[in-house]
């Protein structure tokens, strides 16, 4: 069997041999559920769409994802395990791609375990499929960009905690760059092109373009470009830290 | 083979391996002996392709490890240092997954699973999580995992290491058994290890290669080898009279328990000349023995460089 899938079902057994797994699909499934319709009014907007339930997700991600991927590569390296991948026949690719299609699976299956969801806004009005479809996906594509920078940030570290706290600044630094107030606050002091390309690394503005149901090629393309930059720098520090 | 030129490794200022070059052949099984800290495993990770080397390279069978890794791993078992596994799988999963990180066939796949189980006893725990398992059976499931695809190299790093006698025995046994056509290369600290096991021995400290030799010729460089020992009562007669044989270069008494050791003079055999004068004596010997040399002492002589060998050897005998 190709060692990637090897990687990748090891990776993910080790979900859910731990509560980890558990705790993160109850905790992610009741905080949407609860945030779409307390603080989405899903019901006051009086719209058939999904939009209240997608608009929570960076926030959720930003929580959730740093908890799963923050033991990726630092448990490995504390517990000395990393010698035994390392030294299997595999390449440190295979061995990140492994881990991190590992991580990106189990996200997809989150968000499948959200259909209720899908079902209520079936049941209730007309919404446009396609847009809840799209929704999804972007969705998905976040949260493995979100799960990328947490790889990387795992391989840096071997305290997870560590690995916790990079993750999470990471990611509202991204969510956050394209957000009004902070390029309010930032024009004063920056050069405008510096501000203008900052914000165009913003997920929230590639995300939300895809949760409208707008699905450009080119924030699928930033999403796919974040995660492959990710991944190389993770894999880059593994790398260095061979030969330190 | 195993192969290494001029390896080395610095951490920073600190040199933990330093211009290592040996070779072991197919049918060597060549002990790295050292005192904690002297960079055996550094050199064994390098080996493996786990670190990268400062300067030197490593081969296994001819692959260079930094230049050819994929195949240079799949030559190789190797045991790291404290056997480390994913103490969250059971036994079965733990070697089923590394069955398949190796890429065996599955028919090759059951059989060498079968193979390596009832060779390191662990059926009855293959159901039970590698986490809840003593020391000993981990180490085997780490042994387990280095053999299963019956590599031509072997790195094992401590293998014996917290096993208690019987299990000790049972893997030089299977170290053993495997040794004829492969390349076995194993750390260890301890020296009944080299006898058991070994016929090489490479002493390194402080990352340097200090002596390369088998066992017999190491414990010949013993102030011990060619002497020879007895308990007797009444012997204060005796050390006076051998003191006088020409073959004698000196006489040690143990101060607790009388045994006296008779040194010969360097390349003279005294064995039966000291019988001799005993009988001569009407000396009754409890016990006499012929000293075969000691490594202990040899190897605390050798990474000490001289220093204070001799006071350390009478503080252990």
């Amino acid at each position: 069997m190709n060692p990637v899938s090897a990687v990748m079902r090891r990776e993910l057994r080790s979900y859910f041999v731990t509560p980890v797994a558990y705790l993160f699909l109850v905790i992610f499934l009741v905080l949407s559920g609860i945030l779409t319709f307390y603080a989405g009014d899903f019901y006051e907007r009086g719209q058939a769409d999904l939009q209240p339930f997608f608009v929570m997700h960076p926030w959720l991600y930003l929580i959730l994802v740093p908890a799963i991927t923050m033991r990726m590569w630092a448990e490995e390296a504390k517990s000395g395990t990393l010698e035994l991948l390392l030294t299997l026949p595999l390449t440190l690719w295979q061995a990140m791609l492994g881990k991190f299609l590992a991580a990106w699976l189990f996200i997809a299956l989150a968000l499948v375990l959200t259909f209720p969801l899908w079902v209520t806004v079936n049941y209730l009005g007309a919404p446009d499929n396609g847009v809840i479809l799209v929704g999804y996906l972007g969705s998905w594509l976040m949260a493995g960009t979100f799960i990328a920078i947490g790889a990387c940030m795992s391989a840096l570290t071997r305290s997870q905690v560590v690995a916790f706290i990079l993750t999470a600044l990471v990611c509202v630094l991204l969510i956050l760059a394209g957000q009004p107030q902070v390029m309010d606050f930032f024009h004063g002091t920056l050069p405008r092109q510096l501000v203008n390309a900052a914000a165009h690394l913003s997920m929230l503005r590639h995300f939300q373009a895809i949760a409208r149901g707008v699905l450009d090629l080119r924030d699928v393309l930033y999403f796919l470009l974040s995660m492959m930059g990710w991944l190389i720098a993770g894999v880059l520090l593994l790398d260095l830290k061979r030969t330190r | 083979m195993i192969e290494t030129e001029q390896l080395s490794r610095r951490y920073g200022k600190l040199t933990a391996v330093d211009a290592l070059s040996i070779r072991v052949e197919p049918g060597q099984v060549l002990g790295l002996l050292g005192p904690n800290g002297a960079g055996k495993s550094t050199a064994m990770r390098m080996i493996a392709g786990f670190l990268v080397p400062t300067s030197g390279t490593a081969r296994v069978c001819g692959h260079d490890v930094g230049r050819e890794p994929l195949l240079a791993k799949r030559l190789l078992g190797y045991l790291p240092e404290g056997a480390p596994s994913y103490g969250e799988m059971t036994v079965r999963e733990f070697l089923q997954f590394i069955v398949r990180m190796r890429g065996l066939k599955p028919e090759v796949a059951y059989r060498r699973f079968d193979e390596v189980v009832q060779r390191l006893e662990l059926e009855e725990v293959l159901e039970l999580g590698i986490d809840t398992l003593s020391k000993g059976l981990r180490r085997r499931v780490g042994l387990a995992q280095a053999i299963v695809h019956d590599p031509p190299v072997l790195v094992l790093d401590e293998p014996t290491d917290g096993l208690d006698p019987n299990q000790k025995h049972a893997v030089r046994q299977l170290i053993d058994a495997m040794a004829r056509e492969r390349t076995i290369l194993i750390s260890t600290h301890l020296l009944e290890e080299v006898h058991a096991l070994c016929n090489r021995v490479v002493i390194i400290a402080r990352g340097r290669l200090l002596a390369d030799a088998t066992p017999a010729e190491l414990e010949r460089r013993s102030r011990y080898h060619g002497a020879v020992s007895f308990s007797a009562s009444g012997s204060g007669m005796s050390q006076e009279m051998l003191g006088r044989l020409p073959q004698v270069a000196a006489i040690e008494v143990d101060a607790l328990d009388g045994r006296i050791t008779v040194f010969p003079k360097p390349g003279e055999r005294i064995l039966e000349a000291v019988e001799m004068l005993l009988r001569k004596q009407g000396i009754e010997v409890a016990e006499i023995q012929l000293e075969r040399g000691r490594l202990d002492e040899v190897f605390r002589q050798i990474t000490t460089e001289g220093g204070d060998v001799d006071a350390m050897a009478e503080v252990r005998t």
